[in-house]
């Protein structure tokens, strides 16, 4: 019995002692220590007449990089509509499933946007779960979702955490961009001859 | 031949005639003669004989189940047939093969009978061309609505831009804007620019709804599809014609903008509407169901379903849904209450309880409750629902399980008859407990030849002599349901149930055809299935059974219950097994 343990644990015993590194014997240079002293303040000295790089936060603000991928946000159009048709890319794309869109079913009133028949009824972005990938903006075909440069998100309960549709267009601002909407409905309006009349 | 026939034996069916065609370098044989759309054989097309081949051919306007209109010209496909010589025999290449001359002009597979020995090229380079061609030209005046379009995730006009179309547009010039959001009828809303006029819609009201609604007007670019003028669009089928568009230009008001397709889970069941039990697709979300969509079974509903069942799905989703156990008024557990119910059952005298079981419930539940009624020597009965009735597929029994009830013997062939029984055993006290499921027995609907012939409500009960101041009588009066209604409000013990969209089981449709639907949503609070439940209160009344699952207690009624003999619950597949009734 014990030797059957024994031969169990042989091997196991064999690794380890392979796994052990020897510590290598200091020279006396090393052994002396203060070198080492000297060298470390010779970096801080260094550091200390540099340029500073930290700031003095919250009195400071970073400005972050062109291309940086802050919370994602609701824009409106040059007219001050709703550009989100909720389509539902985004939700559907959102890799933490952040997004979370209620359409506006078949009661609901219309867009505020003229000839765009749907907007949502509830939009929704849960800031804990998003980790600001910028998929959102990729896959929207309305450009009505941007990743803006806004890093600091702060709040006292989770639930202020999930930015709904009105903070979300509040804090996303104005996109001036192609009205597509607008332009069909203009394109439409020039065809005065729809239906055809006898 | 030589053996003389016995007048016992069958005819032999005639051998089916079959063709040879190669599609695609792949040898398939076919029958000479298929089905259309109602069931006369006519001539097999291209289109059929290269489904058989297992090559796809893109298509709008063709349906199976619909006449062949030949019109939206996306299945074009080239094709060869073996050449004559001067004396009409085949032309044979130096190898012994039939030498086949390939026709200048290609053809529409769905509408070009095929011949013995021809050649379907589905993949040619001027296949390919044809393809691009078609859907530039459906995409000329189309409006690329997509993200706002219901149809987007289901529509087969974005599937073949992706598989046969350009990457890009050539198209410079205006779109053609036609009419938005037009009021076809009650049920269908109608977007004039999305639709490429394959015309589906127009046959399907005509050739299979009877009812020729739907019509193409104005010409050219202009051409549209419209009711009559003032005539809306609004027989009991119409929600087909949005499965049957290819493109969103019809989309279902009752589904329009809820949810996008993509999201939806889908799951197997039933429609329980009425006793034809159309086979359903239930598409659900988080919990909610969204909609129902006919699913393919030749032997019930083919691919069509009624408006009325598409529709019979919103009670599901109800806030006031039964969600606790209530013994008394009190909230209460299912351990408690099937506690006492079982203390109660097992000390009834024999004789002094009633059920009344739901046509409604499934066969596992029927079988579970005709167990416990045998033990108690209990009365049993069911409710009738009766409705109108169509040509097509709404039947006029608007249980989805009658014949279940039949087979399993909580009913007779006449459905309602013991009700003013156990209402006289009632008042007479010799009926003490009365069991109730999925009824309200308080409603006294009107009778068949007294309804109307406009309504198609599933609500409508046949009179019994059971009222408010009976129940009251009573000493024990357990209710299961789903909704709340005047029953579940006198119940002494209220026990929440599920509706068929949170459980599986087995409804025996009105011919007989056993068909099991799946679970697609979680039930609310603390409602059980049924079968659950029953199974232990069977247990605990009737003794033990070695019982767990919902497929050995369908396998358990099949080998009891005479007319189920031989079914399994793996067996009965998606679209189910006929058992005579």
């Amino acid at each position: 019995m014990v030797e059957r343990v024994i031969r169990r644990i042989r091997p196991i015993r064999r690794i380890t002692q392979q796994m052990i590194v020897e510590r290598k014997k200091l020279s006396l240079w090393e052994r002396l220590y203060l070198p080492a002293v000297i060298g470390g303040f010779k970096v801080t000295l260094r550091l200390f007449f540099r340029k500073k790089v930290t700031l003095q936060y919250p009195e400071q603000r970073w400005m972050v990089p062109d291309g940086y991928r802050g919370a994602p946000y609701l824009v409106k159009d040059q007219e001050g509509n709703t550009k989100c048709v909720s389509c539902q890319l985004c939700e559907f794309i959102c890799p933490p499933k952040a997004i979370k869109i209620i359409p506006p079913g078949p009661a609901a009133q219309l867009a505020d946007r003229p000839n765009a028949e749907k907007m949502p009824l509830e939009f929704e972005i849960n800031m804990l779960r998003c980790i600001f990938c910028g998929y959102c903006q990729e896959v929207c075909p309305e450009e009505a979702i941007f990743l803006l440069k806004d890093w600091s998100h702060v709040g006292t309960h989770r639930a202020e955490m999930v930015y709904h549709k009105e903070k979300l267009l509040a804090l996303g601002g104005t996109h001036r961009g192609l009205q597509k909407w607008k332009h069909k409905l203009e394109e439409a309006g020039n065809q005065e001859n729809f239906p055809v009349k006898p | 031949m030589s053996a003389a026939p016995t007048s016992e034996t069958k005819p032999a069916p005639p051998p089916v005639e079959t063709l040879t065609v190669k599609v695609d370098d792949r040898r398939v044989t076919v029958p000479k003669l298929s089905p259309d759309h109602t069931g006369k054989l006519v001539p097999t097309t291209m289109i059929q004989a290269c489904f058989a081949a297992g090559t796809m051919v893109p298509h709008y306007c063709y349906h199976p189940k619909l006449p062949v209109a030949g019109n939206c010209r996306m299945c074009l496909v080239e094709f060869g047939t073996p050449a004559l010589g001067p004396d009409r025999k085949p032309i044979l290449n130096p190898d012994g093969t039939p030498k086949i001359t390939k026709s200048p002009r290609p053809a529409i597979a769905c509408a070009t009978p095929i011949s013995p020995g021809m050649e379907i090229y589905c993949s040619t380079p001027s296949v390919k061309q044809m393809r691009e061609g078609v859907l530039e030209s459906l995409l000329i005046n189309h409006p690329l609505d997509c993200p706002i379009c219901d149809q987007a995730g289901e529509c087969k006009l974005q599937e073949y831009s992706v598989d046969y179309g350009q990457s890009a547009s050539r198209f410079v010039e205006a779109k053609v804007h036609k009419p938005k959001r037009i009021d076809l009828g009650p049920r269908i809303v109608f977007d004039a620019e999305r639709c490429i006029l394959c015309t589906r819609c127009i046959r399907f009201t005509r050739d299979v709804a009877g009812d020729d609604a739907l019509g193409i007007v104005n010409r050219g670019s202009y051409n549209t599809i419209s009711t009559f003028p003032g005539q809306p669009f609004d027989n009991n089928y119409t929600l087909n014609t949005v499965d049957l568009c290819p493109v969103g230009a019809l989309t279902s008001k009752d589904f329009r903008f809820q949810m996008r397709v993509w999201f939806l889970k889908e799951t197997k069941s039933l429609c329980t509407s009425c006793a034809t039990g159309c086979n359903v697709t239930v598409g659900s979300r988080e919990n909610r169901v969204y909609r129902y969509e006919p699913r393919e079974n030749e032997a019930v509903n083919g691919p069509w379903m009624c408006d009325a069942g598409r529709l019979h799905y919103k009670w599901i989703n109800r806030e006031d849904r039964l969600k606790e156990v209530r013994v008394r008024g009190e909230k209460s557990t299912w351990t408690a209450a099937l506690q006492e119910i079982a203390g109660k059952l097992k000390s009834a005298p024999k004789g002094s309880v009633a059920i009344v079981a739901s046509a409604r419930q499934t066969n596992e539940e029927l079988f579970l409750l005709k167990k416990l009624a045998t033990r108690l020597e209990a009365i049993t009965d069911s409710v009738p629902r009766l409705g109108r009735k169509d040509a097509l597929l709404l039947d006029a029994d608007k249980n989805p399980n009658t014949n279940g009830a039949r087979l399993n013997g909580m009913c007779f062939t006449e459905v309602g008859i013991n009700l003013s029984k156990i209402a006289a055993g009632i008042e007479s006290g010799q009926i003490k407990t009365l069991l109730v499921f999925g009824e309200n027995l308080l409603q006294h609907g009107v009778r068949a030849d007294e309804l109307a012939a406009a309504e198609i409500t599933s609500e409508t009960v046949q009179k019994h002599g059971l009222t408010a101041e009976l129940l009251s009588r009573l000493e024990t009066l357990i209710v299961s349901d789903i909704l709340p209604g005047p029953t579940t409000l006198l119940a002494h013990y209220l026990l929440p149930g599920c509706a068929h969209v949170e459980k599986r089981g087995t409804f025996t449709n009105t011919k007989g055809r056993v068909q099991k639907f799946m679970k697609a949503i979680e039930p609310p609070g603390d409602a059980r299935p049924e079968w659950e439940f029953l199974l232990e209160l069977v247990q605990s009344v009737a003794g033990r059974e070695d019982l767990r699952t919902l497929e050995g207690l369908f396998n358990r009624m099949a080998r009891e219950v005479p007319a189920f003999q031989g079914l399994t619950w793996a067996g009965l597949g998606d679209t189910g097994t006929t058992v005579e009734i």
